[in-house]
């Protein structure tokens, strides 16, 4: 395979922007959440310090939000540029799908969120919650769809195939709740949850750490710290469910995964080694003995396909699937091991003076968008040499483009993506290196703010109520 | 399932997809006008009101995108796997040139010593993004080679004379909207500012109306035959006949310095000029290659997505129009913009 071929080109380039593009929705469904539960605690305690925690959390939502729906924009175009064959065969299956994805999406965008970022003070409390709660549904909604979409492409069902080749459908409840669906939504969610929880908590631990003893800096942290430990433990038996469902609709993508290459009774568990494909083996392998067969079948003699099972060109790149897993799984460990110690200081009434745990949340701030996007790769690097597994190869789902003008699109994306998402990133640590208030300053209403999409921000301002 | 339903859903959703095309030029014409008379107003005040002036709503106007796109994608998806590669490098530069000045509308607040580079970044990427829309439109009136069920051309097809002029053509109308929305939104400096690019860009986009529509017969026989030949020519007469009412609505009211007048007037020539590309494209979506019957994705896909657009775009539709109601009135400068 030639690095500079148009079909690696238009793979990398699609691996780029959606890896960049997963980064804001993953924050962006887990922070409306948050603010969803800040907006619920403050109605029901009345406790200032949730309002200015939602306050606070309101404004950096704004930015990434924003960010997503532009890099988001990007993706829906990308399926017919780069992908078309993909695409004019999947459209009859996957394009409605994507439909109600961009109709929630956009009804969430005009309806919601501009009475969420600025109409507290018109419609009153009530309507605000409610706005509040239909955009953490809306988030919910758009991931349901596209998570519909994705797992139709690695677990097919409910489709017939017609006479121009396309992918139609026969049964959309079949389509829409296809095998492996449930499972990766759950998985997801539950991700996103976790790496907002982590930023949180990162956010909270550095004001701890700099003196800001203040009401919102602990209240942020020690509800981050409640969901890293209820969280965590739940999100690795749910990756367990996924894996389980994997290893019964994609053996391959398991046997990478674990770096499997024979197939024996009572596989080992491979904590590390490298890859070696010319040779179908892992080198210096550390292995648990039975422990992958008591993982994978819950019985300690159970088998596991290997890799040697599969012809050569239905395997999997087994390097960038063993690391990337290893990363994902390393990251949610690491997440346990801080929700158990977090319990530890609570337990003793040193939550808000442990200054090494507080060292270790920072640091583990931004680990969650890695675990992301390392599961990301884990998943679709996993289910190659296919786009839709099993049935359409990614060598055939690839637009007739020249290599030329895909390889200059990908560096026009490269340049892009990190100058103004990098600002971005710059305008949100700002935001986050400011102390949460006693009275969190409201949005500015004399600036525009990207996210705030069609809203009547000055509008529905009360005359005479100064924010 | 009976040729006749098929052939009704699929007109639906052809009568859809244009409609969202049609108020994506109208809606984001304006907001991307307005980024691109940016540099004929270079105070710094007067942008400040410019960009107040669509900061509400141009995120919502270019959501209309999106569902063009991904509506094409759903229901048309042999359309779009045809007419997206062959627009390649249009289509990228203007998706590049969107994310730029919608950035732009957050980071411009962020700083003072960057101001002037999301100024930029605003003007580049409006203009950018309308010239790009403009080739892409004037390449797929060229028409696409197309092969089995693939593009079939070069990746420099689109450029060409004609695209390049639609190219300008789309730029200097979306700059007419822009100013025709700054007459009505703004007062004082920039209302008089509005008023003088309102004339020359009218005048300019009069000219490349004319001159794509002269241009476009002859890129194509059925498109001819549709404006030469009787008994058709009955059916589009009534297209130039209307644009030369718009035309002089245009005039009158910018030369009477009204302010409602030109902004309806603009949108008859921008309406009309769409129903006659409509004209020249049915019964097909890609011109000459495949119609709307060829593309359109069976029945069950179609009728799946109609269901719930059928339900919320009346809901978004009345929500646009509340949120424009909510911002009637003029735009103040910044500091003054509530009261």
């Amino acid at each position: 395979m030639d690095v500079f071929d148009a079909l690696t080109l238009a793979r990398f380039q699609f691996a780029f922007t959606v890896s960049f593009h997963i980064i804001f929705p993953a924050f962006s469904i887990g922070l409306a959440s948050y603010l969803a539960v800040l907006n619920g605690l403050w109605l029901l305690t009345r406790r200032k310090v949730y309002f200015s925690l939602f306050q606070y959390w309101k404004k950096i939502f704004a930015v990434a939000f924003g960010m997503g729906v532009v890099s988001g924009l990007v993706m829906s175009y990308q399926f017919g540029t780069n992908w078309s064959v993909f695409s004019d065969k999947t459209g009859p299956v996957l394009g409605p799908m994507m439909g109600y994805e961009v109709l929630s999406a956009f009804f969430l965008e005009a309806g919601f969120l501009g009475i969420m970022l600025f109409g507290l003070k018109r419609v009153g409390e009530t309507l605000h919650f409610i706005a509040t709660a239909m955009v953490a549904l809306g988030t919910f909604m758009s991931a349901f769809w596209i998570l519909s979409v994705n797992s139709w492409m690695q677990t097919p069902a409910g489709y017939a195939i017609n006479a121009a080749g396309q992918f139609v459908v026969t049964d959309w409840v079949a389509v829409i709740f296809n095998p492996s669906f449930p499972y990766r939504l759950v998985h997801m969610l539950l991700a996103a949850y976790l790496t907002t929880a982590f930023v949180v908590g990162g956010v909270g631990a550095w004001h701890l750490l700099k003196g800001h003893g203040n009401p919102g800096a602990k209240t942020m942290f020690s509800m981050a710290m409640w969901m890293a430990a209820i969280v965590a433990p739940i999100q690795i038996v749910a990756g367990d469910f996924h894996g389980l469902n994997t290893l019964e609709h994609q053996p391959a993508k398991i046997a990478a995964m674990e770096g499997h290459y024979d197939s024996h009774p009572g596989a080992p568990l491979i904590l590390f080694g490298i890859p070696n494909p010319a040779e179908s083996r892992i080198d210096y392998a550390l292995e648990l003995p039975r422990l992958g067969a008591l993982i994978l079948t819950h019985s300690w003699e159970g088998s596991i396909r290997g890799l040697n099972e599969f012809p050569p060109e239905q395997r999997p790149p087994v390097q960038i699937v063993f690391w990337s897993f290893r990363v994902m799984v390393g990251i949610g460990m690491a997440m346990l091991g801080i929700g158990v110690w977090s319990l530890l200081m609570r337990w003793r009434g040193r939550l808000f003076a442990a200054p090494w745990l507080h060292r270790a949340a920072v640091a583990m701030g931004p680990a969650g968008f890695v675990a992301v996007v390392a599961g990301w790769i884990t998943t679709e690097v996993g289910r190659q040499p296919y786009t839709v597994y099993g049935l359409l190869k990614t060598v055939d789902s690839v637009s007739p483009i020249a290599a030329a003008a895909v390889g200059s699109s990908l560096v026009a994306f490269i340049v892009v993506y990190f100058a103004l998402f990098g600002a971005g990133t710059f305008y949100i640590v700002r935001l986050m290196k400011k102390p949460p208030e006693k009275v969190e300053p409201d949005l500015p209403t004399d600036e525009p703010i990207r996210a705030a999409g069609i809203n009547p921000a000055p509008a529905l301002k009360v005359p005479g109520v100064v924010s | 399932m009976s040729p006749e339903i098929s052939f009704d859903l699929a007109t639906i959703w052809a009568g859809l997809i244009a409609f969202a095309v049609l108020a994506y030029v109208m809606l984001d014409g304006f907001d991307l006008g307005v980024g691109i008379l940016f540099p004929f107003l270079p105070e710094e005040t007067d942008r400040d009101q410019m960009m107040n002036s669509v900061a509400p709503v141009w995120d919502g106007n270019e959501t209309w995108l999106v569902l063009g796109g991904g509506g094409l994608f759903a229901v048309f998806p042999l359309a779009y796997s045809i007419i997206m590669p062959a627009l390649y490098a249009p289509i990228i530069g203007m998706l590049l040139a969107l994310v730029f000045r919608g950035v732009a509308f957050e980071y411009r607040w962020k700083t003072k010593a960057g101001k002037f580079a999301w100024d930029w970044s605003f003007a580049g990427g409006s203009t950018v993004a309308a010239f790009a829309q403009g080739i892409a439109l004037g390449a797929l009136v060229q028409g696409i080679p197309v092969e089995g069920r693939a593009y079939a051309g070069g990746w420099w097809d689109w450029l060409t004379p004609f695209s390049l002029l639609t190219g300008v053509a789309v730029v200097v109308g979306y700059a007419l909207l822009g100013a025709i929305w700054l007459i009505w939104k703004c007062e004082g400096r920039v209302q008089q500012q509005a008023f003088r690019h309102a004339q020359w860009t009218g005048i300019a986009t009069v000219v490349l109306i004319g001159a794509v529509s002269v241009w476009t017969p002859f890129l194509n026989e059925a498109f001819r035959q549709k404006w030469f030949v009787w008994p058709t020519l009955l059916y589009a007469a009534p297209v130039p006949a209307l644009l030369a009412v718009c035309v002089l609505a245009l005039w009158n009211g910018l030369d009477g310095q009204h302010e409602r007048q030109p902004f309806f007037a603009a949108l008859g020539l921008f309406g009309l000029s769409f129903a006659g590309l409509c004209v020249n494209f049915y019964p097909y979506i890609v011109p000459s290659s495949v119609t709307i019957h060829e593309a359109a994705a069976p029945d069950n896909s179609l009728s799946f997505l109609l269901v719930g657009s059928v339900v919320l775009l009346p809901l978004i539709l009345a929500y646009t129009a509340y949120s424009y109601w909510a911002f009637r009135g003029k735009v103040g400068v910044v500091g003054d913009y509530h009261h």
